[in-house]
């Protein structure tokens, strides 16, 4: 899914903590979080496949990307409702950027909306290494772009 | 049976059972994954740093003295604690997963020759997999692998036509730490040392529910893990029947493990010290002896029986929230229950129960085997000690039912 591409990934993000702000406890962040997870776009079952999945230990996280015109448009699914919520948000924020923009981009907003436990560097959920893998895509992009 | 002290006295001794998680009273039934210790074992562990540290079996000065008579004296104790004959017999290691990988590895290179075959069994913790896989991979030989039925239980139908003339070893666990099942261990032994066989058992989900007795059961090697009984972490145990220890090469060199070594030839301490190379985590031994007398002083019946008590609440009630599905009911189970809420991903559900305050596992437990041969990505764990109560088993009972109208 493309965002609001008059926004920069800063902006996004501080929308997205704006979004949250609204939230007086838990319980209403992830069942909004649930929500967003409804909201992401199906992700296309010929993708999940082993190329394009991140493992982690309680969830699995599939990632796939496509560079058209210089941005990157990333589709992604998870199969626990909550990972999927955060999913959709890494979506927002890094679909339709250029490589260089995301291997530029600080992510502070997952801190911010108190969603830091779901991103610890264990082998969690594999939200971290979807970030990670964001990255990599981009970093792959990025050189193949630049030496056509 | 009754507990030698009252349910509140026994939480006044774990002080972090009266800690908040999240603004709310912790639940702690996570106590598969590692238990919470008693003041009377943190307490000595600061006394042991504060005023009896010095190497053991070094110095022929006073403090050395004083940690070497502790140290042999825990060892002494976990000898009682799991009734085995000597205490030559009790090596320390760093936990079940060590003292796994020392058996594979030593009895492995006595025993194990190319085609042999090795038997475990598809509901073992990792721990009790990977070792003997990477034995197989160094000697060729064969791992083979003893089913169980939908309730969880051992399949000693098909255990008993697994054994060959080839089979070296039995490797299996006393209690599934997924499953709870506790497996008729006594059983399985026989039937190998009808053929021979030694068997080692896992212990890590046994000994910190009710009384173990290695010479009952008659095994050849029994493990377990400091952390999982009320002790601290990086101890733990590997019994060895003393003809076989005697009989095996030692896993590790260094210190302490030698007689009379010389750039000619070493030659070996004698049992238990051949299997302790280089200074061993004494303390740990010593804090892991303290946790084994609370135990005992408690009473290992009535916390068998106590713990039993509220696995009975908690499968009542769990059943009881529509849609659940329990993983493990063999009659014969250790205080572990393995469920998933209808089609709720549990990892989801772990969330959620945290956030309630309520610590469970979620995930695989490290037994990706049975999570396929019920083919799911995991289950959630309550995993429940004699010092859970019957309020914390309600709370989880309400808590999941929460969680199935959330994402229901």
């Amino acid at each position: 899914m493309v965002n609001s591409p008059d926004m920069n990934i800063n902006e996004i993000q501080d929308q997205i903590i704006d979004d949250f702000s609204v939230f007086s406890d838990w319980m209403e962040r992830y069942e909004y979080l649930i929500e967003l997870g409804r909201t992401l776009p199906p992700f296309d079952p010929s993708y999940k496949i082993p190329d394009y999945i991140i493992e982690g230990c309680q969830s699995k996280v599939w990632l796939y990307p496509e560079f058209k015109e210089g941005i990157i448009i990333f589709s992604a699914d998870s199969d626990a409702l909550i990972t999927r919520g955060i999913v959709a948000l890494l979506v927002k924020v890094f679909s339709g950027r250029t490589p260089d923009e995301i291997i530029g981009a600080d992510i502070y907003f997952i801190d911010r909306i108190g969603l830091r436990q779901n991103l610890s560097p264990t082998r969690s959920n594999g939200l971290l290494a979807m970030m990670k893998q964001m990255r990599l895509y981009a970093l792959a992009f990025k050189s193949k772009h630049e030496h056509k | 049976m009754k507990l030698a002290k009252s349910i509140e006295e026994i939480r006044a001794d774990f002080p972090i059972l009266s800690m908040k998680v999240h603004g709310l009273p912790l639940i702690y039934l996570d106590n598969g994954a590692t238990t919470q210790k008693p003041e009377q074992v943190i307490q000595l562990m600061d006394q042991l740093y504060r005023s009896a540290n010095a190497n053991v079996h070094r110095g022929v000065h006073f403090l050395s003295d004083i940690v070497s008579d502790r140290y042999e004296s825990a060892r002494e104790t976990v000898r009682a604690f799991i009734n085995a004959r000597r205490k030559e017999e009790i090596i320390f290691t760093a936990g079940a997963t060590a003292s796994i990988n020392a058996v594979a590895f030593s009895f492995g290179e006595k025993y194990v020759r190319e085609g042999d075959e090795i038997i475990v069994s598809e509901m073992e913790h990792h721990a009790n997999i990977v070792p003997w896989q990477m034995l197989c991979g160094r000697k060729k030989a064969v791992l083979k692998v003893i089913p169980f039925t939908d309730e969880g239980l051992l399949d000693l139908e098909a255990y008993r036509s697994l054994i060959t003339e080839r089979t070296r070893i039995v490797a299996v666990t006393h209690a599934s730490n997924v499953l709870g099942t506790i497996n008729p261990v006594k059983e399985i032994v026989a039937e190998a040392h009808r053929n021979g066989i030694p068997v080692l058992v896992d212990g890590a989900q046994s000994i910190q529910h009710g009384v173990v007795d290695v010479t009952d059961i008659d095994c050849d090697f029994f493990v377990f893990s400091g952390h999982k009984v009320y002790g601290p972490n990086g101890i733990g145990v590997l019994y060895g029947r003393e003809k076989l220890l005697n009989e095996l090469p030692p896993y590790q060199g260094g210190g302490d493990m030698v007689a009379t070594v010389s750039f000619r030839q070493t030659t070996y301490n004698d049992l238990p010290f051949k299997f302790e190379a280089g200074t061993t985590n004494f303390t740990g031994a010593i804090g892991l002896a303290a946790a084994l007398d609370y135990l005992t002083a408690l009473g290992r019946e009535a916390v068998e029986e106590r713990e039993q008590a509220l696995l009975a609440s908690a499968t009542a009630g769990l059943s009881s929230v529509s849609g659940i599905r329990i993983y493990g009911t063999a009659p014969r189970k250790v205080s572990v229950v393995s469920f998933l809420p209808g089609d709720i991903h549990q990892y989801d559900a772990g969330m959620i129960l945290d956030k309630m305050g309520i610590a469970v596992r979620t995930g695989t437990h490290c037994a990706q085997p049975v999570m396929e041969r019920f083919d799911i990505s995991g289950t959630i764990r309550a995993s429940i000690a004699f010092y859970n109560t019957e309020e914390e088993i309600d709370a989880l009972i309400d808590g999941v039912r929460k969680v199935t109208e959330m994402f229901g």
